[in-house]
């Protein structure tokens, strides 16, 4: 009846997992007795889960990815602790195997539910609202991707408490994450977590790539569009380019797993290499969709706050396409120790450096945007130097290990987790982060705390530095990734300044938190009544903050690069003129219902429970029929009412004038 | 759903389905591309070795010709788009298929002892 699934899969017996169940289920009856204490359900059901709203999507992509942070940050900080303890004769504090689930669950969580939900949910709020339209071109898809993915969140939460996850590594290479070395539900869990969301996250990929390259405002070429929208372009062609290689991939592994074929098997015919080579080939692309946007945001920022327009707008352009096609021949560098000869390894390794050309060429067009600009130094400017810093170390320990060589030394060692935590951290979190304080009053109407916003980018760039730091030394002394314990005691005082550091950036965490916290409370001080708080220079700058659910009264007629800002230098940018009806997608509960049928779908697959599985299926798909002969999917919004929304908005603005 | 936006952008002309005249010129050119394919093998006048390179060079042709006519790819303003996205696909799949087969090949040659063949070397497993 239940498959695989019966009680004992609850570990009763870990008292780590249990506290955090105790303090996960406190916390969540908490929340939902505020919830109903205070009748915001019909509020959340009607205002925020059936939205189609790209704002307000892209909101709760945000809180998803800062939820998922914590976790993930807490999986980090364990490990940390683990190996600051684990040396010589001290066994440390976590068995082998529930170390290994940590070590897998915070890779997958990091990549998959931290850093996509935050890219994804900053291209909603702002590409749209950047180009000028008012909504994206599928929004009911929208928000399914968004469910589809919060779907892949509660799936990797809960193997947490019943049953477990996979031990393999974030990337479940086999034979390691096959049914004869990992016969528990581990991998099953990884399978169908990345694979619904990956689902979510492939029609967020058509769908951008369809509003962006058609619903652009009228008269804005391709050449006129921002920087992060350019940005969100590539890395959405990445998207629909890399993701079904993964879907394929894990579809061949789950084959192996559950019809006894012998894809990855070691025995049968089966070759493991081909996984690994089809992974990277999903998983180089994945690295870029992640920075990719980051760079964008970074650029607008530093433009903005320079007050200058970006220094080299088409070189940009061109190094972000290219290195968007580019990034599709690098993986073999990810598995130069596989055994492929000299010439392949040479061939990957000369890509790989080439690949860092273009990356260079933002880096000095960032520095010669600020170059004798009237640079305000904000907590989003603090943000981007911390990362051009940070990043260029990264960029160049990536460089040292796209040497061949060099690599058959370094890889698998520490060396290589300092690497990508330097370019991940340095940017893509700082990134987001970045942008979180940039575009914040846009989404809500009020700026975030300054002074606690550069507190915390002072504890995570400093707790960086301490953290990985000693990990780049560790690395050249031979420690390798993923140890449980070690016996060699010269290790012992690097890993525990790396402990320090990881503190360190849980300061810098919380103060994140703090800030957020201190910001809605002192919100009314803080209001953006203009909605241009930065003196920006793109068009989501020229709406209200928030904007209102249409975006715009009037689709600008794009003239120029920097539309609005040439506007407002020339006095044009606050015309009313006559106001038409607006026509709008109306919201549905579909979204959040196939999402649901689609939880029962993989939990009765991950437990082998066929009939829930089966139920799970068809829901999904006739709620799907169900919604396409659903002919009221729209509505207009009448004149008088943009008019009065309007109207609001300007009186507002001359109050502040 | 898409229509929440119903303004038009720059590159949403109305994409071209052909017209009649066009429909008809690729039509007869595949027919006639075909026909050269059964030519080449049955008819006797290619030399041997050479027909199995006429016949990819007629089916790339065909291939170009169905896409042209059939698929509307070309430079005009109205199809770069298709064009651009089905190249750019294109060039995807040569890479990560050909790229693989590089690979893995790769790797069989190197890591296969050289004694051994692929039956020997799983027996002594």
């Amino acid at each position: 009846m239940f498959g695989k699934l019966s009680l004992d899969a609850v570990p009763y017996h870990e008292p780590i997992i249990m506290g955090t169940l105790a303090i996960i289920v406190l916390g969540g009856i908490a929340v939902l007795a505020a919830i109903t204490r205070y009748g915001k359900w019909g509020y959340l059901w009607k205002e925020w889960f059936t939205s189609v709203d790209h704002k307000r999507i892209g909101v709760m992509y945000i809180i998803m990815a800062l939820v998922m942070l914590l976790r993930g940050f807490a999986d980090a900080i364990m490990m940390r602790l683990q190996q600051a303890l684990a040396s010589n004769d001290a066994a440390g504090y976590l068995p082998p195997h529930h170390y290994d689930q940590i070590f897998t669950a915070h890779g997958v969580i990091m990549i998959f539910f931290m850093a996509m939900p935050f890219i994804i949910g900053l291209m909603n709020i702002i590409v749209p609202l950047q180009i000028g339209a008012r909504d994206v071109a599928y929004p009911f898809l929208n928000s399914l991707s968004f469910w589809l993915s919060a779907v892949g969140v509660i799936l990797i939460m809960l193997s947490m408490f019943v049953g477990d996850f996979a031990a393999t590594g974030w990337l479940a290479y086999p034979p390691l994450s096959e049914l004869g070395y990992s016969p528990t539900v581990g991998v099953d869990y990884y399978i169908w977590a990345l694979q619904i969301s990956g689902l979510g996250t492939t029609l967020t990929g058509i769908n951008f790539i369809v509003t962006i390259l058609r619903m652009r405002a009228p008269g804005m070429s391709l050449m006129q569009m921002p920087v992060f929208t350019w940005t969100a372009l590539v890395a959405n062609v990445l998207i629909v380019a890399a993701f079904p290689v993964l879907t394929a991939t894990l579809a061949l592994l789950t084959a192996d797993r559950y019809l006894d074929m012998h894809f990855f098997t070691n025995e049968l015919g089966g070759n493991a290499m081909m996984y690994i080579n089809l992974i990277w080939v999903w998983g180089h692309p994945e690295v870029y969709i992640l920075i990719l946007p980051c760079f964008g945001a970074f650029s607008e920022i530093i433009s903005t706050f320079s007050g200058k327009p970006l220094f080299g707008y088409k070189s940009m352009v061109y190094a972000t396409v290219s290195i968007g096609v580019l990034s599709f021949m690098v993986w073999l560098h990810h598995f130069f120790t596989m055994g492929s000869g000299a010439n392949v390894n040479a061939f990957f390794g000369i890509m790989t450096m080439i690949i860092s050309v273009p990356t260079g060429v933002k880096l000095f067009n960032w520095l010669f945007t600020m170059y004798r600009g009237r640079i305000r130094f904000t907590a989003p400017v603090y943000w981007t130097i911390g990362f051009m810093v940070t990043f260029v170390i990264g960029g160049v320990t990536g460089v040292l290990m796209a040497v061949p060589a060099a690599d058959f030394v370094l890889h698998n060692s520490l060396f290589l987790i300092a690497h990508f935590h330097n370019v991940i951290i340095g940017g893509v979190v700082f990134g987001c982060i970045a942008a979180m304080n940039f575009w914040f009053p846009k989404a809500f109407g009020f700026t975030l705390n300054e002074k606690l916003g550069k507190a915390s980018f002072w504890c995570w760039l400093v707790g960086f530095y301490l953290a990985f730091m000693p990990v780049y030394v560790l690395g050249f002394k031979g420690m390798t990734r993923r140890m449980n314990h070690y016996a060699n005691p010269e290790w012992h005082p690097y890993l525990v300044v790396a402990f320090i550091g990881a503190v360190v950036i849980m300061a810098g965490i919380a103060l994140t938190v703090l800030q957020l916290a201190v910001s809605i409370k002192d919100r009314k001080k803080n209001l953006d009544l203009t909605g241009d708080p930065w003196g920006g220079r793109t068009l989501e700058w020229s709406t209200s903050s928030p904007p209102p659910f249409y975006n715009f009264a009037h689709v600008p007629k794009i003239t120029s690069l920097e539309h609005y800002w040439d506007e407002k230098e020339s006095g044009k940018a606050a015309q009313v003129g006559r106001y038409e009806d607006i026509h709008m997608p109306r919201n549905t509960g579909a979204g959040v219902i196939i999402a649901g049928f689609g939880f029962l779908l993989t939990f009765g697959l991950v437990w082998h429970i066929w009939w829930l599985a089966i139920i799970g299926l068809a829901g999904m798909i006739g709620t799907f029929i169900a919604r396409s002969y659903d002919r009221d999917v729209d509505y207009y919004v009448s004149a008088k009412e943009v008019e009065r929304i309007e109207s609001a908005h300007f009186t507002q603005m001359k109050e502040v004038a | 759903m898409s229509s929440a936006n119903h303004h038009s952008s720059p590159a949403s002309g109305k994409s071209s389905h052909g017209s009649f005249k066009s429909y008809i010129v690729g039509f007869i050119l595949s027919l006639v591309l075909t026909v050269l394919s059964f030519g080449a093998v049955m008819s006797g006048a290619v030399p041997k070795g050479l027909v199995l390179p006429a016949i990819v060079v007629l089916c790339v042709a065909q291939l170009i010709v169905q896409l042209v006519f059939f698929l509307h790819m070309g430079t005009s303003p109205d199809e770069r788009d298709n064009t651009a996205i089905f190249l750019f696909t294109m060039l995807i799949i040569a890479i990560v298929v050909a790229g693989s087969l590089w690979v893995m090949h790769n790797a069989n040659v190197n890591m296969m002892p050289m004694h051994m063949s692929a039956g020997q070397a799983m027996t002594r497993d």
